[in-house]
């Protein structure tokens, strides 16, 4: 469990670490937190030839909030958004510092990276549901420029994303609040990468007596190899409703008849379903309840 | 904590024997100055790993190492063929017809039996270098298929593991067949049956395997420093293997990052490694990494066991029926053999209970998997699990609480004279159980099953009744029939001329904190302040002799060997000081690091004056004794040892939705005799009852058809973590052991095998209402949410 040799570059800027990664061209990967990669290089499963160390750039560890839209640097570590304050997050995205205590263990979070979890792509990490339930946009900078990628858009399949070689990620920016949103998991081990993710965004008529849903997102992970929404699941909140369990639980059902989830040793299909049944109408109630 | 914890147990005023003494190794391994075998830096040292088999099963038809040697800080490369070494074998004193003797070489010939397998030995300047090398060996394979389940290895006609293992069964033993019993289970009103399978768990300890080797010309002998339980075990392989004497060969074991058993058999990596320093002349470590410590050192515990049990009337169980089926993997270890799981779960299933009429059948049998080694328990927490089911289902049989049940048959009289022809010292089991349960009961757990129960959720309480032999003595040992007989242990006490004192012990501590406990005894003994005693331990120069420590033998065996020779040194000083004080050794006595006379105890001399003369003024030393002070003591046990004993309660709640199973409560009653140290003792019984959930819930190694191994990482063989375990409630009882010096009886495994059985049963009465029953270890949320789900 040592990794094959590499060679280490550290990059000062943006543009340095862009230049190398055009330079060095397939063979070299970008490293930040490394609590992905290293693990995967330690296996030898991943034995990039080149390492593009981003993790001295200046700059791209803000968390910024104007009020209606979150922009998280690249550097960004979960820890600190597990620990940021209602006014550096801003109203409505305190979904965002709940779900950072579903991320592995303290240590893997003071290290780990918001755009390093983004790029690595693993189908359930939270950081990729989240963009993908709140329509993130992701922004890197490559040799041709800066570019926004959508959420919906930059996840293409297990561990592959919309990024180019030559491209890294600088920040992600979640566009509007969400109130009335929740994030669960289920592990055998709390810390564990999920077997089934859930995180749901509900759009709440406040004004209306006993709380009406009008709608909301419905995102799953570890029930596909990328996190997806739930169309047939957001068309029951849109026909709207008392927010209550008769309401979730259509929801609920409503995705589990929609997915086809892999079985593996961690969960058969099945059981995914059944999973996705109960952290949809525990993440609704969950969610309503904010 | 409970309030029972330790105030019940004050020691007696200036004693150490029943105090919380703060751990003496803590200071230096809670500040990161403990040294383990990976912190060892020898000038010159090489870096070893293993080219291990691709393959569960075949023959290795070419191994071309050529483009290791080419790898950049690639030194050596041997194969088996290279180094010569003799294979590990383990025999026991049994026929053929029961016993078959097998060898594990100390890297593959020519057959591989399971994946993962060491093949050959890369040399390199550092560990980087030596996985390079490793990743450049070209191995070829005629590949067979692979044995991976105890039912394929059993099927007619299936591909053998071992040639010589006809049938691929390693032992197959018949110990007791009660007269009569089919008559008795035939004319029972009451006979239940369960079946189990338990998961391939690994020890885990947190500290993998591992080896440093140098060559020392001056002392013409071989230093290996490496983690094991048993120093002098491993030298007596080693020293074979390499064709050197004994003497030649000396190893150190610093400290430790746990065992659990695994570390108390003899591995083949680490001879390996010796002979690669011996043939370099240069020192050569090795460190397992985890993938190879998850796939290719020694597991354990997958068992199977189909058992009946016949109950009269009124609930007493009139017999016991067991056929164990043990999956020992692809070789047998050294010294205990392939046979220690059905051995042990044969000669003591019955347990606590009074079973007049026993018959049990222990296979055990070989597959092209990782070999096994004792855990922790050794099959005791399997067995315990069968009984406890038998009796949970004989208790719905019979429309009996269980746990009165249980009460109508557990031993009260002692000592007890088991049909498995072992007897049973005192013990607490009656007390035990009905301590555990007032405390539930008090504690408000059945009033919320209740409320739980009509809310809709699903909880439910379950128990465990068990002992624990401990102090397995060379008779116990020789009545398993192993040719190399573990059992006693040897002391030396020396006191220098500062009246300190340096006590070595053939057992180890690997985290058990033998040198806070045993300084303990023979502090008391020698009426010294702890601080001027020093424990040595794990070397095989500097202890005569031991058999390390496992089977919970260390307090037992070394501590009682510890308190002799503490004895002795006393009765020394006493001869001496009576000499010199103008009396008889009657007539003085020991007092806070003196010897004083007991008509005046205003006269005395320090222990520091006493040793004083002893060495540097020898001619003043009375004439009939030898100058210096220091003695050696041994123990041994020939009787059937000394039994621990616990009850377990578990309150769990299963979660429907997810299937989760969470353990609201956990409450241990225990009996160890006297405790040396409740605060150790307390942390014996945490760390065991962890384990006994892993099994319970978590852990377990799986094999897919090709016999590759489920789990190369803490990802896929799943060790619960502090998030997981519950807060554990201790209770402690007190029946001292006769049999001891200190009156304490071993304590190490009884956490691991109560808590499967508690945990079981409580999923179990949980999911009464369901009708499904669960046998199986260990139990996943998905099992547990189908099982809720098919019944509402």
């Amino acid at each position: 469990m040592k990794p094959a040799a590499f060679t280490y570059h550290r990059a000062r800027d943006v543009a340095g670490a862009i230049r190398l990664l055009a330079e060095l061209g397939d063979e070299a990967k970008i490293i930040a937190g490394g609590q992905s990669l290293v693990a995967m290089m330690n296996y030898r499963l991943a034995r990039p030839a080149h390492l593009v160390d981003i993790g001295r750039i200046g700059g791209l560890d803000h968390l910024r909030g104007d009020g209606s839209t979150l922009r998280i640097g690249a550097l960004t570590t979960h820890h600190a958004v597990e620990v940021a304050t209602d006014a550096w997050l801003g109203r409505g995205f305190t979904l965002l510092r709940d779900a950072m205590a579903w991320v592995g263990h303290l240590p893997i979070r003071t290290r780990g990276t918001v755009g390093g979890s983004l790029a690595h792509a693993d189908a359930t990490a939270e950081w990729c549901l989240l963009a993908v339930l709140l329509d993130a946009e992701i922004v890197a900078s490559g040799p041709r420029g800066t570019r926004t990628i959508a959420a919906g858009d930059f996840f293409h399949g297990f561990y592959t994303t919309a990024l180019a070689a030559d491209e890294m990620i600088t920040e992600v920016v979640f566009p509007r609040p969400a109130p009335h949103s929740a994030l669960l998991e289920f592990a055998e081990r709390r810390g564990d990468f999920a077997i089934v993710s859930a995180a749901v965004d509900l759009d709440v008529d406040e004004h209306r007596a006993g709380r009406a849903v009008r709608g909301g997102r419905v995102a799953l992970g570890g029930v596909a190899p990328v996190p997806v929404r739930v169309p047939e699941a957001e068309a029951v909140l849109a026909e709207g409703g008392q927010a209550g369990p008769d309401l979730f639980r259509r929801c609920a059902a409503a995705a589990a008849a929609a997915i086809d989830p892999p079985g593996d040793g961690n969960g058969s299909a099945d059981y995914r379903r059944a999973l996705t049944q109960t952290l949809i109408e525990d993440a609704c109630a969950k969610a309503v309840s904010r | 904590m409970s309030a029972h914890t330790t105030e019940s147990r004050h020691a007696p005023a200036g004693r150490y024997v029943g105090a919380s003494v703060p751990r003496r190794e803590d200071p230096r391994l809670l500040t990161g100055r403990g040294r383990f075998v990976d912190d060892i830096r020898i000038p010159g040292l090489l870096h070893a790993q293993f080219v291990r088999s691709r393959v569960a099963s075949g023959v290795v038809t070419s191994i071309d190492l050529s483009a290791v040697l080419d790898v950049p800080g690639v030194v050596a490369a041997y194969t088996a063929a290279d180094l010569d070494v003799i294979g590990i074998t383990a025999v026991l004193d049994r026929p053929r017809t029961q016993f078959v003797p097998t060898e594990m070489p100390i890297l593959a010939r020519d057959r591989v039996r399971f994946a993962g397998e060491p093949l050959a030995i890369v040399i390199a300047e550092d560990p980087y270098a030596a996985e390079d090398g490793v990743e450049a060996a070209a191995v070829t394979y005629q590949v067979h298929t692979p044995v991976t389940s105890a039912e394929q290895a059993l099927e007619p006609g299936a591909p053998l593991v071992h040639d010589e293992a006809a049938d691929n069964v390693l032992l197959d033993v018949s110990m007791f067949a009660t007269e009569g019993i089919d008559e008795v289970f035939a004319e029972a009103p009451c006979v239940v049956r369960v079946r189990t399978r338990t998961g391939r768990q690994n020890a885990v300890p947190l500290e993998t395997r591992g080896a440093v080797a140098d060559w020392d010309d001056r002392d013409a002998q071989l230093v290996v420093r490496t983690c094991t339980q048993v120093p002098h075990q491993v030298r007596t392989v080693m020293a074979r293997s390499l064709r050197l004497d004994e003497r030649a060969v000396r190893v150190i074991t610093p400290d430790m990052g746990g065992g659990f058993g695994q570390k108390c058999v003899v591995g083949r990596e680490e001879i390996a490694v010796a002979a690669a320093a011996l043939r370099l002349r240069r020192p050569v470590k090795w460190i397992e990494d985890r993938k190879d410590a998850l796939t290719a050192s020694f597991l354990a515990r997958e068992q199977r066991y189909d058992a009946r049990a016949a109950f009269d009337r009124d609930g007493r169980i009139l017999a016991l029926d067991a056929d164990i089926v043990c999956d020992m993997g692809a070789y047998s270890c050294y010294p205990f053999t392939a046979a220690v799981e059905p051995l042990m779960a044969s000669a003591e299933m019955p347990g606590v209970y009074r079973v007049p009429a026993y018959r049990v059948r222990g296979r055990a049998v070989t597959t092209n998997k990782a070999p096994s080694a004792p855990y922790r328990g050794v099959s005791r927490p399997q067995y315990v699990m069968v009984m406890e089911r038998l009796f949970e289902r004989a208790a719905r049989e019979l429309k009996v609480d269980a746990v009165e049940l249980r009460r109508r048959n557990l031993i009260t009289e002692f000592p007890y004279s088991g049909v498995n022809n072992i007897t049973y010292d005192a013990g607490s089991y009656l007390d035990s159980l009905n301590l555990c349960e007032q405390v539930l009961k008090d504690e408000g757990w059945y009033d919320l099953k209740a409320a739980a129960a009509a809310g809709g959720r699903h909880v439910g309480i379950g128990y465990s009744c068990f002992n624990e032999r401990t102090g397995y003595g060379s008779g116990a040992f020789a009545q398993r029939k192993m040719s190399v007989v573990p059992g006693f242990d040897m002391t030396e006490a020396r006191m220098d001329t500062t009246g300190s004192v340096t006590i070595t012990t053939g057992t180890l501590s690997h985290g058990q904190s033998h040198e806070t406990t045993l300084a303990q005894i023979a502090a008391d003994e020698l009426k010294l302040d702890i601080s001027k005693i020093k424990i040595v331990q794990g070397d095989t120069d500097r202890v005569i002799y031991g058999w390390g420590t496992f089977a919970s033998r260390s307090v037992v065996v070394g501590g009682s060997a510890v308190r002799l020779a503490a004895v002795k040194l006393a009765e020394k000083l006493r001869m001496l000081a009576a000499g010199l004080l103008d009396t008889t050794p009657d007539d003085v006595e020991l007092d806070d690091g003196r010897v004083r006379r007991r008509d005046d105890p205003g006269r005395g001399l320090g222990y520091a004056e006493l040793a004083d003369i002893a060495y540097l003024k020898a001619h003043l030393v009375p004439k009939d004794l030898e100058p210096g002070l220091s003695v050696t003591a041994t123990f041994d046990v020939f009787t059937d040892g000394t039994f621990g004993n616990a009850t377990h309660g578990a309150v769990v709640e299963l979660h429907k939705g997810t299937g989760r199973v969470e353990i609201l409560r956990y409450v241990c009653v225990e009996d160890c005799g006297v405790a040396i140290n409740p605060m150790v003792v307390e942390g014996q019984c945490r760390g065991g009852i962890a384990q006994g959930i892993a099994g319970a819930l978590f852990e377990q190694v799986t094999y897919d058809e090709q016999g590759e191994p489920s789990a190369t990482g803490f990802l896929d063989y799943k060790v619960p973590t502090a998030s997981e375990i519950p807060d554990v409630a201790i209770h402690h009882l007190e029946t001292p052991s006769a049999l001891t010096e200190s009156g304490a009886k071993g304590v190490g495994e009884g956490g691991t095998i109560g808590a499967p059985a508690a945990v079981l049963n409580a999923v179990n009465d949980a999911l009464a209402p369901t009708g499904v029953e669960l046998n199986d270890t260990p139990i996943t949320p998905e099992t547990v949410q189908r099982a809720l789900e098919q019944a509402s």
